[in-house]
């Protein structure tokens, strides 16, 4: 372990680590503008970290992928600028020198780690390649290493891990092992480019407290990608701030936080939701809309007539009641059971027992639930790019649903247009395509077609997750103009507990499909009762040190 | 409108299937206007047999061992191909995108009972198959044409259970459903809109695969005996290679180009169908 | 899933279609026209009463429809496969005959055509978007285009009509008496032409697999992760890229195993190749339908064998079916 510390040390001078230089990408033609990135400067110094912020469309991936050299060149290609590690100018170097560099004295985690292991090869020799691609080691040393890299990012039995394929791993496991090659030979940066986002919000937390000790322990500059302003806060030292390829902000983390000089900058973090939480009505209607009791669902796979099939079960006796005009969150990680408990509200899945009681009715099982429930239950879904049809135009698929259900042709029409007004889009947007709008847009089309059924019941499954920070504050604000004047009961299904703060009256938190704990929302954030509740709000990656945000007046 | 503008330009941009398609236009005008381009009918010996390529007048394929006119011989030919090929492809098309669009929509026990099925078919040697039913049947344009169909619907089934697979788990289905659609429309108006794609470029390939199949039939003597098909030219002249190697030579590059045509029109469409978000195509 | 569980699972669902195909059989002989027992017998036998008797009383056609098919079924799995009359040979002697002069074509062009297709395919897929990947493009669509009996025709006026270089016809050369290692260098230079044929035609489907799933898998994220650690791109190619891209060759391979022993019944015509493709053939000339559908059934085992041998290959190369 020693010799490498040694070399990193003599190339180690007072000065930056890495220092780019009006650094600008090209994008190929017909783009959406002519550069990626433009003119961008920041400077790393050894032992600090660095945040790269943007949305999508920003360049702050780009600029990463520059760095290690990976731009799909000559498509996307740097065309000015410098890009100064320890003292050399990368752009400069051939393909063969980059090699040498990346993995031994760069590293890389990238943001997707279910497909960034092969799936063919053992975790062992993923890891062993780096060694063989850049030092001669004796196998029974290399091997000690390999061991050692897995024990420092936390994973068990590695002895047994090295034999194993990537599909035996979770994703925050795999994201460890990623770490573990991009930090085996002590390189001095280690690049992350949006490590986190594809994680749950605990693995989440657990993987930047790992980052950030491991640097610590070992002097690695961090340049670190990520959307998120609570990211920001937890970990960055310096922070630049991306629009549209080029750099409108940067300096200190805690000053860029506390004082915003830029306007966009003010924008996306006034946009991050939780900042005030919602208080439940004084005066509620009698009224129950929803009534779930005991709602139970198993999945069973894989049986065949040698092996009993797995078992895992959704949904474990959740039980919930929902006023008109009331918002429920249901919040929990991937594996909570939320999403299969929505879709067994809106009648998509079968539930094997338990019983859902819509104002007043207990809904039969299967194609009878929809049809009883007569399209006034609605869903909105977390994909906008999968929940329109793509051949059909956006008019049509808002009126298909009235359409079906009995009302004519005109008045469906004129119901549509006065929707796409509601939602903020022009009536011309009815005979558009989907692949014309973008993301935020086509979520405001998906609200529209729900609300053009007329329901009283409207399911929103993690409707702004895939979204930009900023467009998410806007559709958040459609939400909630749409449930004021329709009156609607709303059941709001997000990952996100600083969403469900500011939308929901109510929240149950979910884990492994047990209700864990449930209660009006300012009650089950500020004084949580289930430790696994207590573990999700400290893992949320919040804005300042400050003590718990305030009630809304 | 711009999305057909797309396709045209980006199939055209595939020189190759540029081609092919102006050899099939080529094809098709033969097929269609055959009798009267022909100089003479197939059948009739009209020459003197074993006749060289422009040994005679106006024989500018040679004759074969009766006697018969061989350009006359791959012109009608053209027909008998074509037909053959695009109406068991049809057939072909039409069980398995029903059985696999049942398939991939229903699940649950249909779905295994038809794949099940699927497999067994395809397990079975196609081409074998083809030959025991022609043979058993008595060789008629029906019989083959039922042949051929019956042994090459599997791969769309698959493909088609395939799409459907995915594109039920679509949200967008989800929304249809909860919209009240009924089933068929939503697989009828949501589902195959969709789909259609992959479904094109494969039935192009399979005409190929059924110009290729039904001269196979041909060549080994199963072929209609009413139909001078290219199959059957290349069948008799099998035994006289040595002497004629022209009775062999015209009527199969007149297969392959054929067939090679409509592999890269297959090629063509595929790429213009789907067009992948950065632009490229392969 | 262990290994063992999946292979034997696979082998049931083999037998069970064989038996499947031999139904089939049994109903095709019912639906053929004229009298089942008159089709058993085949064009030759058919003139024979006593032969015609024989059968009758054998295969009993006045019982019941279910019992039929299990005599009949019962006479298969005892390997009894019924008389050639015209042969005057039982089919299954006829065929057991022929089986390993079809079993090294058809294995050999297997091999062969896999062998190729990847090598190519991999080739053209380095050089993607240059004219040596066009080339090959072409190239393959060529021989994708051409009809197996045409290709084999021309390969045997080029090759032994006009080159002399291979001989055309037959297992071997005709009344030489050579052994031992003679004969094997005799019977592989008769193997050559035919071989090469039926895998050129193959081969080409390969090549154009082998290539998309390369192109595919060269841009998936654990590629990408290799290059960031300093991966040499040899190693990538290989172990990564290749590796991953042949999963989908592999599988290809068993579907087209069932059509390559198809094609060996054209190729076997062509080239007088003494295998169950000619006997089938001979089997069609001569009306013989107990001998066809003999074949055909030994045919459809042969694509069940291959598939089985791609399926273990399979599992080998895919760690998530394991031991």
């Amino acid at each position: 372990m020693s010799d490498f510390k040694q070399s990193a040390q003599t190339a180690e001078s007072s000065g930056p680590v890495l220092d780019i230089q009006g650094l600008s990408i090209r994008l190929p033609p017909g783009g959406d503008r002519e550069l990626a990135v433009t003119n961008a400067s920041m400077t790393l110094m050894p032992g600090q970290t660095l945040c790269v912020v943007g949305e999508s469309g920003s360049g702050k991936s780009m600029i990463a992928n520059a760095v290690m050299g990976l731009l799909p060149v000559p498509k996307v290609a740097p065309v000015a600028g410098r890009i100064m590690f320890d003292g050399q100018d990368l752009l400069s170097l051939n393909e063969e020198q980059m090699r040498t560099l990346r993995g031994r004295r760069i590293g890389m985690v990238f943001q997707e780690p279910m497909t960034a292991l092969n799936p063919l090869m053992r975790i062992g020799d993923q890891l062993g390649e780096v060694i063989d691609s850049h030092v001669d080691l004796p196998s029974d040393e290399k091997r000690k290493r390999i061991i050692a890299a897995l024990t420092d990012v936390g994973l068990p039995d590695p002895e047994l891990l090295i034999e194993a394929y990537p599909f035996r791993l979770s994703g925050g496991q795999r994201q460890r092992v990623m770490i573990a090659c991009a930090l085996l030979l002590e390189p001095r940066l280690l690049i992350a480019d949006e490590p986190t986002t594809a994680l749950d919000v605990t693995t989440q937390a657990q993987i930047l407290v790992l980052i950030k000790e491991l640097q610590q322990r070992r002097g690695t500059a961090v340049l670190f990608i990520t959307h998120d302003f609570g990211v920001v806060s937890e970990i960055a030292d310096y922070v630049v701030v991306m629009q549209t390829g080029v750099a409108v902000e940067s300096g200190p983390a805690a000053e860029v936080l506390q004082n915003p000089q830029h306007p966009y900058t003010r924008k996306l973090i006034a946009a991050i939701p939780g900042g005030q939480l919602r208080k439940p009505n004084a005066a509620p209607d009698a009224h129950y809309v929803l009534q779930v009791q005991d709602l139970c669902k198993t999945y069973r796979s894989g049986g065949t007539l040698f092996r009993k099939g797995r078992e895992v079960q959704a949904a474990r006796n959740v039980s919930f009641e929902l006023r008109r005009g009331e918002t429920l969150g249901v919040v929990g990680e991937s594996g909570s059971g939320k999403t299969s408990v929505g879709r067994c509200l809106v009648g998509l899945a079968p539930f094997d027992s338990g019983r859902i009681v819509f104002n007043g009715r207990n809904l039969a099982q299967g194609e009878q639930f929809r049809r009883a429930a007569a399209g006034k239950i609605q869903m909105v879904f977390q994909d906008p790019y999968a929940s329109l049809n793509p051949r059909h135009r956006i008019g049509a698929a808002i009126a298909a649903g009235p359409i079906a259900q009995g009302v004519s042709r005109e008045i469906a029409m004129a119901r549509t247009a006065e929707l796409l007004g509601l939602v903020g889009l022009g009536a011309d947007a009815a005979d558009r395509f989907p692949h014309e709008f973008s993301g935020g847009q086509r979520q405001r089309i998906a609200i529209a077609r729900a609300l053009a059924m007329e329901p009283e019941l409207l399911v929103a499954d993690e409707p702004v997750s895939a979204l930009d920070v900023s467009v998410q504050a806007q559709v958040l604000e459609l939400f909630g103009d749409v449930r004021k004047r329709f009156g609607l009961a709303m059941v709001f299904i997000t990952h996100d507990l600083r969403v469900a703060g500011e939308m929901c009256d109510y929240i149950a938190v979910m884990q492994r499909g047990s209700v864990v704990e449930y209660g009006p929302t300012h009650e089950v954030l500020t004084n949580p009762q289930n430790p696994y509740t207590r573990q999700l709000i400290d893992a949320v990656p919040r804005l300042s040190r400050k003590p718990e945000p305030e009630v809304a007046a | 409108m711009t999305i057909k503008n797309g396709f045209w330009r980006r199939f055209c941009r595939n020189k190759g299937a540029v081609i092919g398609l102006a050899v099939l236009v080529i094809a098709a005008l033969v097929a269609i206007l055959g009798p009267w381009l022909a100089p003479n009918d197939p059948w009739d010996m009209v020459e003197r047999p074993f006749l060289a390529p422009m040994g005679g007048p106006g024989m500018l394929l040679g004759t074969d061992t009766l006697g018969r006119d061989i350009l006359s011989g791959v012109i009608h030919g053209t027909r008998v191909s074509l037909l053959i090929g695009l109406i068991s492809t049809v057939v072909s098309l039409l069980i398995g995108v029903s059985l696999g669009a049942m398939s991939g929509y229903f699940g649950g026990w249909i779905d295994a009972a038809l794949m099940r099925f699927t497999e067994l078919f395809q397990a079975i040697p196609s081409f074998a198959l083809a030959i025991v039913l022609v043979a058993v049947f008595e060789p008629s344009l029906g019989s083959i044409i039922a042949a051929i169909s019956l042994v090459s619907w599997p791969p769309v089934a698959r493909l088609v259970r395939g799409e459907f697979l995915t594109l039920r788990q679509r949200d967008f289905v989800a929304a249809a459903l909860l919209a009240g659609q009924s089933t068929p429309r939503i697989i009828l108006t949501q589902i195959l809109p969709n789909a259609i794609s992959p479904i094109i470029v494969m039935g192009s390939l399979m005409i190929a695969s059924a110009i290729l199949l039904e001269s196979s039939l041909s060549f080994l003597g199963l072929g209609d005996p009413n139909a001078m098909s290219w199959g059957y030219m290349v069948g008799s002249a099998r035994t006289v290679l040595l002497q004629a190697w022209w009775m062999a030579v015209f009527p199969g590059l007149a297969i392959v180009l054929t067939v090679l045509a409509f592999n890269l029109v297959g090629e063509g469409l595929n790429d213009g169908l789907n067009a992948r978000a950065d632009g490229r195509t392969k | 899933m262990k290994r063992l569980q999946f292979m034997s699972i696979r082998v049931l669902q083999g037998i069970a279609a064989l038996l499947v195909i031999a139904t089939i059989n049994f109903m095709l002989i019912r639906a053929a026209p004229g009298d089942p027992v008159s089709v058993m017998a085949g064009e030759a036998g058919a003139s024979d009463p006593q032969f015609v008797a024989q059968l009758r009383a054998q295969f009993g056609l006045d019982q019941p429809l279910g019992t039929q098919l299990m005599n009949y079924l019962g006479h298969v799995v005892q390997l009894d496969l019924g008389f050639s009359y015209r042969q005057q040979q039982p089919v299954l002697d006829l065929i057991l005959d022929r089986l390993p002069a079809t079993l090294l074509l058809t294995g050999s062009a297997f091999a062969l055509s896999i062998l190729l297709g990847v090598v190519l395919g991999a080739y053209a897929a380095r050089r993607a978007g240059t004219w040596v990947d066009s080339l090959t493009t072409v190239v393959a669509l060529v021989f994708y285009a051409t009809p197996l009996y045409w290709l084999a025709l021309m390969a045997v006026l080029l090759f032994s009509i006009k080159l002399g270089w291979l001989p055309a016809f037959g297992y071997i050369t005709v009344g030489s008496g050579m052994t031992g290692f003679a004969l094997a260098m005799d019977i592989a230079a008769h193997l050559v032409l035919p071989a090469v044929t039926l895998a050129l035609f193959y081969m080409a489907v390969y090549a154009r697999m082998t290539r998309a799933s390369m192109l595919e898998v060269a841009q998936m994220d654990f590629v990408k992760t290799a290059r960031a650690k300093g991966v040499r791109p040899g190693r990538i190619q290989r172990a990564h890229i290749l590796r991953n891209a042949l999963l989908p060759v592999i599988t290809l391979a068993g579907i087209q195993a069932g059509g390559m022993i198809g094609g060996a019944v054209l190729t076997e015509t062509v080239f007088a190749w003494p295998g169950i493709g000619r006997l089938m053939f001979d089997a069609l000339l001569q009306r013989d339908y107990n001998l066809l559908l003999g074949c055909f059934l030994v045919t459809a085992a042969m694509a069940v064998l291959f598939n089985l041998i791609t399926d273990l290959a399979y599992t080998l190369v895919d760690p998530r079916i394991e031991l």
